[in-house]
């Protein structure tokens, strides 16, 4: 195996990051839903902190990202 | 076949070079390129807007009533919410950087646009900016009793050890995620719907040249084109949300620092 086919495996294998970024924008839309319905008088006020850790669980997966451009472009 | 080139776009090119030398610094480039030119677009859109809709009616029109509820949701939502009634000196910054980031992720998607905030450069100083906003602030409000901001409340001495490196490590590794944060998902966005667009393309033409089951490469542009409108509309709304969430994040900082005693 050659390098450069090396650097595009390794490049794709750090795209994996996203798995968790996935599952936790899941975890945190869904639980953001489920209270929701249970109390909607409430969920106007929760929505700001709905998007912070969106920011917050999509970063993480941005790292995997740069993981992979640096890889690709260096 | 034109090659598929995902990144092309977010080249910079220079459209009028300007360069002299500057004693000490030697050549200095401050050409104006594209980038420069689409953030001169939007600077003007946000104040055409603004000059066009602050007619200070008592029955607002339309454009009023836009700039009216985003000041609102601003001042609500952000620095009232978020920081409270001490936040109310940043509105002004906040509403700024909210602005901005919208209208330049937003105009990125206009056809042949430039998205400005997909340069890594660009997100950098703008999150440089935020960042230094910041420690002046904290400072100034709070002196020395600023380095308390990494001191969690409650915390037994023995374990300084352990979490007063975590609390600075996440406290300077800020600048760092909110540049990444807008700049991936400007360059994410942009390249997956270029990518789905060149297989518009690529199985159209396939379908059209092959014979028998090749045919089949026709339904699959027509899966993909379907796929670049709802991109292009999930694009829209991340476009905003990006700028919402900067403009939160701002806030979260900010109040940190400014209610540092209070624990608000």
């Amino acid at each position: 195996m050659d390098a450069q086919a090396a650097k595009y495996i390794g490049a794709g294998l750090a795209m994996t990051g996203l798995i968790g970024a996935g599952a936790g924008l899941g975890i945190l839309f869904g639980n953001y839903l489920q209270a929701a319905i249970r109390n909607p008088a409430a969920a106007a006020g929760e929505r700001t902190y709905l998007f912070l850790g969106m920011a917050l669980a999509e970063t993480m997966g941005l790292f995997g990202l740069v993981m992979g451009l640096l890889i690709l472009f260096s | 076949m034109a090659a598929i080139e995902p990144m092309e776009q977010f080249l910079v090119h220079k459209v009028v070079p300007i360069e002299f030398p500057v004693p000490g610094l030697g050549m200095v480039d401050v050409s104006i390129t594209n980038s420069v030119i689409f953030m001169m677009i939007a600077a003007s859109l946000i104040c055409l807007f603004f000059f066009t809709a602050a007619k200070r009616a008592l029955v607002p029109g339309r454009g009023q009533a836009l700039a009216e509820m985003m000041y609102g949701m601003v001042d609500g939502v952000l620095t009232g919410g978020i920081i409270g009634d001490r936040g109310r000196p940043f509105l002004p910054f906040v509403f700024t950087l909210f602005l901005m980031i919208a209208t330049l992720n937003l105009i990125g998607l206009a056809p042949g646009g430039f998205t400005v905030t997909s340069q890594l450069a660009v997100t950098g100083t703008l999150a440089v900016m935020t960042f230094l906003t910041v420690l002046v602030v904290g400072f100034a409000r709070n002196g020395l009793g600023f380095f308390k901001l990494f001191w969690p409340s409650g915390m037994h001495p023995a374990m300084s050890a352990f979490l007063l490196p975590i609390e600075l490590i996440s406290f300077l590794i800020r600048p760092f995620t909110l540049a990444l944060r807008l700049f991936g998902n400007m360059l994410g966005g942009h390249v997956v719907v270029y990518i789905f667009a060149s297989f518009v393309i690529g199985l159209g033409v396939w379908g059209l040249h092959g014979v028998g089951l090749n045919n089949l490469g026709l339904l699959g542009s027509g899966l993909a084109f379907l796929m670049v409108v709802a991109l292009t509309a999930l694009d829209f709304v991340i476009a905003v949300i990006q700028a919402f969430v900067w403009a939160a994040l701002t806030c979260v900082y900010l109040n940190e620092v400014v209610n540092l005693d209070h624990g608000h």
